[in-house]
C-alpha cells in the first residue's frame, strides 16, 4: 500500500501543476498586473508611474510566461516566481500585503466549525430517515418520503437561509442571526447555520441513501436474515446498514478534506469568517495570489479526499488490496 | 404504573423549565452578557479593510477605523458649519509665511505672481503620548525591548496583545517629519505621493534619493521641504501658494509616525505573522486598536494615553436645541469601546439592528420601505414602526456628484462645436435625473444644478442651472430638447449621414440585472429624442480601460471631495489634467482655455467675494459647454437608536467616535424588552411530528406483526 500512496502522490504533482497553469492563464486572461495594480491602488489618484512601482514591489512587472531578455527565461516570469513555492506549501504574500498561509490557519477553523458537524448530524438523520423510507418501501409513506424530498431538494439553498434566519432569529429570536465566536461561546452561533445546513441537505441525502439501502435490501443475505425469523428493523439495521457502510464511508471520506475550504453563501450570509468568503472576497478584489494559493489547496485537498477513499476501502472490505 | 410518581415529578420540573423559559431574553444576542451595560458602541463593516497604514489608507470604511487611532495636526470642527479646520494636535492653526524665487519673505498679501513657496508653520501641544504599544517598549537602559525579536521569542507571539511589554513616548515635531517621508517612500505606494509630488518642496528629489539608497533608514536622509524646526514646531515649505493645503493637513496622511514602529515591523517575522504597521496602527488618539481581526470584528478601546479633548462649545444655531450641546465642556471620549462586527449582508446587518444589537445603521434597499415613507407633502420620515421603537434619522447632502460624463475627445458627442454643445445639452433635458432619483435612489439624493455640492464653498443652493432648467425649478420640457436637438443636426434624432436614428454608446462596468433596469431606463431616456442608446456593458477593468484610453462615449463616473473647497470639484474639468494627455482625473478630456485659465486663478486664491465670484463664472462656464450632465448628489440616511446621543451628520470629520455617547441603561431595557424569545411554535411543530409518527409507529406495528405470522 505505501507504493500505491507514494505513486498516487507522485502522480499528483503533473496534476497540480496543470490545475496551476490553468488558474495562472484564466486569472490573467481576464485580468493583466495592471489591472491588478489599480484594483489595488483604488481610483483616485492613481498614476502610471503608481502602477509601475506596484508591479516592481509585488514582482509583476515580468512576462507572464516566457522571459526572453532574462538569462533563464523560465524562471524570470510571474508564473515560475508565484507557482514554485506552492508546492512547498508557501502560499507568500497576498496583493494587499498579507500573509496568506497565517490568514489560512485562522480562517480553516471556522469553516470546519460549520462544515463538520453540519456533516456528522446530516449524515446520522438522513441515514435515519432513508431506513426509514426502506422500511416502509411500497406503501403510502415512502411516497409520502419521496415526494417530500423532492420538494426539500427544489428549494434554493438562499430559501433556506434567509427562511431559517426569518423564522428562528426574526420571529422567534430564539439564537442570533448571524454572527461567530470561537469556543464555547462560538455554539449559540452554530445552532442556526447548521440546523439550515442539515434541513436543506435531507433531501438529497435520504434519496441517495435511499437507493444504496434499496440495493441491498433485495439481496441474498437479506432474505436469508428474514427467514431466520429476524424482524425487519433488526435486518436492515443489523445487516443492510452495516453492509450499505462502504459506499457511504468512502463518500465521506473523499469529502472529508474539502470540509477545511468552507461553504462561500453560508459564511457570507452568517458572518462567519471562514476560507470560503476568503476566496469570494479575493476573486472580488482581482488579488491573485490568494485565488492561486486557494485553488492549489483545493486541488491537493481533493487529490488527499481521493486517496483517502482509496485507503479507506482497504479498511472497510478486506477483499479490497491496493498494488 | 409503579414508576408513574417518578414521570410525575419529572414532568413537573420539565413544565416548569418550559414554563420559565417562555420569558427568556436575549437568547439571540450576539454579545457575551458582561458587555450588556459597558458603553460599548456596536457597529458594523461590510468589507475587509485594505489598509490600516495613515501613508496608504484612502478610503472612508478604513477611516472610520483609523481616524479615531491616528491624529493629523488639524481636524474638522464636529458641529461647525460650513466646514471649519481646527487645530487638533496643534496647538494653534499654522503660521502661513510666503516667500519669493530666492527664498526672501514676502508680506501677507504678496501679489499671487510673486510668491514661489509658501510655508506652513506647525506647533504642536507639548505632552501628547502615543498609546501604549510594543514598539516604545524599552528596558531601564532605554534600550528598545523588542526591536530585535529572536526566533525563539517570535514562537510566541501572534498578535500584538502577545507582548508582555509596552511603552509610549512624547509625540514630537520630527515624527510628522517622518510621515512625511513616508509618504515620498515608494516602498509605501502612498496614493497621494504623486500628487504631493507637485505641491510640497524636494519631495520628488527624496523619494528617487531613497530609491537609490535602499539601505538607508528615513532617519538618515533629510526632505527640504518638511523639517523639524525645534521639538514641537515643523514646518512644511510647498511650492506656489495653495491654499487648500490646510485641508490635507487634516488628513490622515499627514498623521505622526514614530520611527521606532517602522523598526519594529520591519522584522521579517512579524511580516510572515501579519503583523505589520499595515495592520496596526499606532497613534495618538482617542482609541486604540485593541482588537484586530478584520475576518470578524475590530475592536477599538479607549487610549489611557489620550491626551485633554473636550466636546465643542459651539455649533450651529439649531444644535442647542437638538441636544448637541448638552455635553459643551466635556472631557472627550465618551464611549469606553467600539465595536465593528463584519456583516456582508444587509438582511442580518438591518435585523440586529432593529434587534438593537447595532446602534446604528445605514438603510439598503431592500429594507427603505420598512424605515422611511414619504408624506402627503413629499417630505421623508420615519415609519410608525420606527417610530416607535424611538429611532432617529439624519440625512444629509454627501459632498459627491455622481455624473454622465460625455467624452470630449469623441467626434459625435465630444469637441467645441456648437453642433455638439447643443447635442450634448439637449440629452442633458432628456435624461430626467429627478425621475431617476425617486425610481433607483428611494429619493435618496438631489439632482445637481452644477459641479459643486450644496456645503462646498461657492455652492449656491439657489443657483439654477437655466440651460436644463426653467426658471421655477422645473426640467425644460423634451420640445426644447428636440429643439437643441434639431439645431445639432439631428431633427427628430435622425443622423443625415446616415438616415436613421443616430446611436450613442453608453459605457457601463455594471453588469448586474439590478444594474440592467437602469441601463434600460437610460435607453427610454433618449428614445424621447428618437436617439438609439447602445449599452456597451463591460467587466471592471475593460471600462477603466475604456476610459484611460478615451474609448467611451457617453459613461457613468463619479466624485467624493477630499475636503470641502471647489478646486477639488473644479480640478475634475482642468485641462491640465485630462485623462487621456495626462493621465489626471479629467475623465471626458475637457479643454477650455478660458476655464483652465480661471481655474488657476481660482485655486490659488484666499476664499473672499473675488474667489466667489469666479466659482460662479467657472459654474457658469461648464453649465454652457455641459461636458458633464450634473446627475446627482447622494443624500446620505442614517438610522440611530434613541440610546445613541450626539449624533450630527459631518461629512468631512473622520474622528467622530470621541463625540458620541450612548445611555447604556436604556439601550439594555429596550433589548431585553424587543428580545424575549418565542417558543410555542417549537412546541407546536414538536406535536405537529408527534402527530405524523404516530401512523408511522402503526404502520410499523402493523408491519412487524405481519412479518412474524
Amino acid at each position: 500500500m505505501i507504493y500505491y500512496i507514494i505513486r498516487r502522490v507522485l502522480y499528483a504533482f503533473p496534476l497540480l501543476m496543470g490545475v496551476n497553469i490553468l488558474t495562472f492563464v484564466l486569472f490573467f486572461v481576464v485580468n493583466s498586473p495592471d489591472d491588478m495594480a489599480r484594483m489595488q491602488l483604488g481610483q483616485k489618484h492613481v498614476t502610471q508611474q503608481a502602477v509601475e512601482n506596484w508591479k516592481q514591489q509585488r514582482g509583476y512587472n515580468l512576462p507572464l510566461l516566457w522571459n526572453e531578455q532574462a538569462d533563464n527565461p523560465v524562471s524570470e516570469t510571474i508564473f515560475y516566481q508565484k507557482s514554485v513555492h506552492l508546492f512547498a506549501f508557501d502560499f507568500g504574500m497576498s496583493d494587499s500585503g498579507r500573509n496568506i498561509g497565517t490568514d489560512i490557519k485562522q480562517r480553516m477553523w471556522p469553516s470546519l466549525a460549520v462544515a463538520l458537524p453540519s456533516l456528522l448530524v446530516g449524515l446520522m438523520v438522513n441515514i435515519s430517515l432513508a431506513l426509514m423510507v426502506v422500511l416502509f418501501r411500497s406503501t403510502y409513506l415512502e411516497t409520502l418520503g419521496i415526494i417530500s424530498c423532492v420538494m426539500l431538494m427544489s428549494i434554493s439553498g438562499l430559501f433556506y437561509i434567509i427562511g431559517g434566519q426569518f423564522l428562528l432569529s426574526k420571529l422567534l429570536l430564539l439564537v442570533p442571526i448571524s454572527g461567530y465566536d470561537s469556543g464555547f461561546e462560538g455554539v449559540k452561533f452554530l445552532l442556526l447555520p447548521v440546523l439550515i445546513a442539515v434541513v436543506s441537505g435531507i433531501g438529497s441525502g435520504v434519496r441517495w441513501y435511499r437507493t444504496l439501502f434499496l440495493e441491498e435490501v433485495e439481496k441474498d443475505y437479506v432474505r436469508t436474515a428474514r427467514a431466520k425469523g429476524l424482524t425487519e428493523t433488526q435486518v436492515l439495521f443489523g445487516h443492510v446498514l452495516k453492509n450499505a457502510m462502504l459506499p457511504i464511508l468512502t463518500g465521506v471520506v473523499a469529502i472529508l478534506p474539502l470540509l477545511f475550504m468552507g461553504s462561500l453563501l453560508t459564511e457570507s450570509f452568517f458572518s462567519i469568517p471562514g476560507l470560503g468568503s476568503y476566496v469570494i472576497d479575493a476573486i472580488n478584489r482581482q488579488d491573485f495570489a490568494i485565488v492561486r494559493s486557494m485553488v492549489f489547496l483545493g486541488s491537493v485537498l481533493y487529490i488527499i479526499g481521493l486517496l483517502l477513499t482509496d485507503i479507506s476501502y482497504t479498511l472497510v472490505d478486506p477483499r479490497v488490496r491496493l498494488s | 404504573m409503579k414508576n408513574f410518581p417518578v414521570f410525575a415529578k419529572h414532568s413537573w420540573i420539565l413544565l416548569t423549565v418550559l414554563l420559565a423559559s417562555c420569558d427568556v431574553s436575549q437568547l439571540n444576542s450576539p454579545y457575551p452578557e458582561n458587555e450588556a451595560k459597558q458603553a460599548v458602541l456596536y457597529s458594523t463593516f461590510s468589507e475587509q479593510p485594505k489598509h490600516l497604514d495613515p501613508a496608504i489608507s484612502y478610503s472612508a470604511d478604513e477611516y472610520q477605523i483609523i481616524g479615531q487611532i491616528y491624529e493629523p495636526p488639524f481636524q474638522y470642527h464636529y458641529l461647525k458649519r460650513p466646514y471649519q479646520i481646527v487645530p487638533l494636535t496643534a496647538a494653534k492653526m499654522p503660521v502661513v509665511r510666503y516667500l519669493d524665487a530666492q527664498g526672501q519673505l514676502l508680506g501677507q498679501n504678496p501679489e499671487p505672481g510673486k510668491i514661489a513657496f509658501t510655508d506652513y508653520i506647525i506647533e504642536i501641544q507639548p505632552g501628547i503620548k502615543y498609546q501604549p504599544h510594543p514598539a516604545l517598549a524599552t528596558d531601564a537602559s532605554g534600550k528598545f525591548l523588542y526591536h530585535h525579536l529572536a526566533e525563539a521569542e517570535l514562537s510566541n507571539i501572534n498578535t500584538l496583545a502577545d507582548f508582555p511589554q509596552t511603552g509610549s513616548r512624547e509625540l514630537i515635531a520630527e515624527d510628522y517629519v517622518y510621515q512625511i517621508k513616508r509618504l515620498a517612500n515608494r516602498k509605501n505606494q502612498s496614493p497621494i505621493a504623486e500628487l504631493m509630488k507637485g505641491y510640497i518642496v524636494g519631495f520628488d528629489e527624496f523619494a528617487k534619493n531613497l530609491a537609490k539608497q535602499p539601505d538607508k533608514k528615513l532617519t538618515d536622509l533629510s526632505i527640504s521641504g518638511a523639517t523639524a524646526l525645534s521639538r514641537y514646531q515643523y514646518r512644511i515649505r510647498i511650492k506656489g501658494k495653495y491654499p487648500q493645503f490646510k485641508y490635507w493637513l487634516a488628513m490622515l496622511f499627514f498623521a505622526p509616525m514614530p520611527w521606532e514602529a517602522e523598526n519594529f515591523y520591519a522584522q521579517a517575522g512579524l511580516k510572515e505573522k501579519n503583523i505589520t504597521l499595515d495592520w496596526f496602527p499606532i497613534g495618538t488618539g482617542a482609541y486604540l486598536l485593541s482588537e484586530n481581526n478584520p475576518n470578524k470584528r475590530m475592536v477599538l478601546s479607549k487610549n489611557p494615553q489620550s491626551h485633554l479633548e473636550t466636546y465643542p462649545a459651539e455649533g450651529e444655531p439649531a444644535d442647542k436645541e437638538r441636544g448637541l450641546l448638552k455635553d459643551a465642556g466635556k472631557k472627550l471620549p465618551f464611549i469606553d469601546k467600539e465595536i465593528y462586527t463584519l456583516e456582508k449582508e444587509s438582511i442580518p446587518r438591518w435585523n440586529k439592528f432593529l434587534q438593537g444589537y447595532y446602534d446604528d445603521s445605514g438603510i439598503a434597499s431592500d429594507s427603505f420601505d420598512q424605515a422611511v415613507q414619504i408624506s402627503g407633502v413629499g417630505d421623508m420620515q420615519l415609519t410608525p414602526v420606527m417610530q416607535e421603537k424611538g429611532i432617529n434619522l439624519e440625512t444629509s447632502v454627501m459632498a459627491t456628484i455622481d455624473y454622465l460624463g460625455f467624452n470630449m475627445l469623441d467626434s459625435v458627442v465630444g469637441g467645441n462645436s456648437e453642433a455638439a454643445r447643443k447635442l450634448r445639452l439637449a440629452i442633458s433635458i432628456a435624461i430626467d435625473y429627478e425621475e431617476f432619483i425617486a425610481i433607483f435612489r428611494n429619493g435618496r439624493a438631489i439632482a445637481a444644478q452644477g459641479v459643486l455640492p450644496p456645503g462646498i464653498y461657492g455652492a449656491d443652493e439657489r443657483s439654477i442651472n437655466p440651460y436644463v432648467y426653467e426658471p421655477t425649478g422645473k426640467r425644460k420640457s423634451i420640445k426644447v430638447a428636440q429643439q437643441l436637438l434639431a439645431e445639432a443636426g439631428y431633427p427628430n434624432g435622425i443622423d443625415p449621414k446616415t438616415k436613421e436614428a443616430l446611436t450613442l454608446f453608453f459605457d457601463t462596468s455594471s453588469v448586474s440585472i439590478d444594474a440592467r433596469a437602469v441601463m434600460n431606463w437610460y435607453r427610454k431616456q433618449l428614445e424621447k429624442l428618437g436617439i438609439n442608446l447602445v449599452i456597451r456593458a463591460t467587466d471592471y477593468n475593460r471600462f477603466q480601460e475604456k476610459i484611460r484610453t478615451g474609448n467611451a462615449q457617453l459613461f457613468l463616473w463619479g466624485w467624493n471631495a477630499d475636503y470641502p473647497d471647489p478646486e477639488n470639484f473644479f480640478f475634475l474639468l482642468y485641462g491640465g489634467n485630462a485623462k487621456v494627455k495626462y493621465g489626471g482625473e479629467n475623465t471626458v478630456n475637457y479643454q477650455n482655455p478660458q476655464f483652465d485659465r480661471l481655474f488657476e486663478e481660482m485655486r490659488s486664491m484666499d476664499d473672499g467675494p473675488k474667489r466667489y465670484q469666479l466659482v460662479q463664472q467657472m459654474q457658469e462656464i461648464l453649465r454652457h459647454d455641459a461636458p458633464w450632465i450634473f446627475g446627482f448628489h447622494p443624500k446620505d440616511f442614517v438610522l440611530s437608536h434613541s440610546w445613541y446621543q450626539n449624533l450630527k451628520p459631518n461629512l468631512m470629520a473622520n474622528n467622530k467616535l470621541k463625540y458620541t455617547r450612548i445611555d447604556t441603561v436604556a439601550r439594555a431595557e429596550k433589548r431585553t424588552a424587543w428580545n424575549k424569545a418565542i417558543f410555542w411554535p417549537l412546541w407546536l411543530i414538536m406535536l405537529l411530528l408527534v402527530l405524523i409518527l404516530l401512523p408511522v409507529l402503526r404502520a410499523y406495528q402493523q408491519r412487524l406483526r405481519a412479518s412474524l405470522k
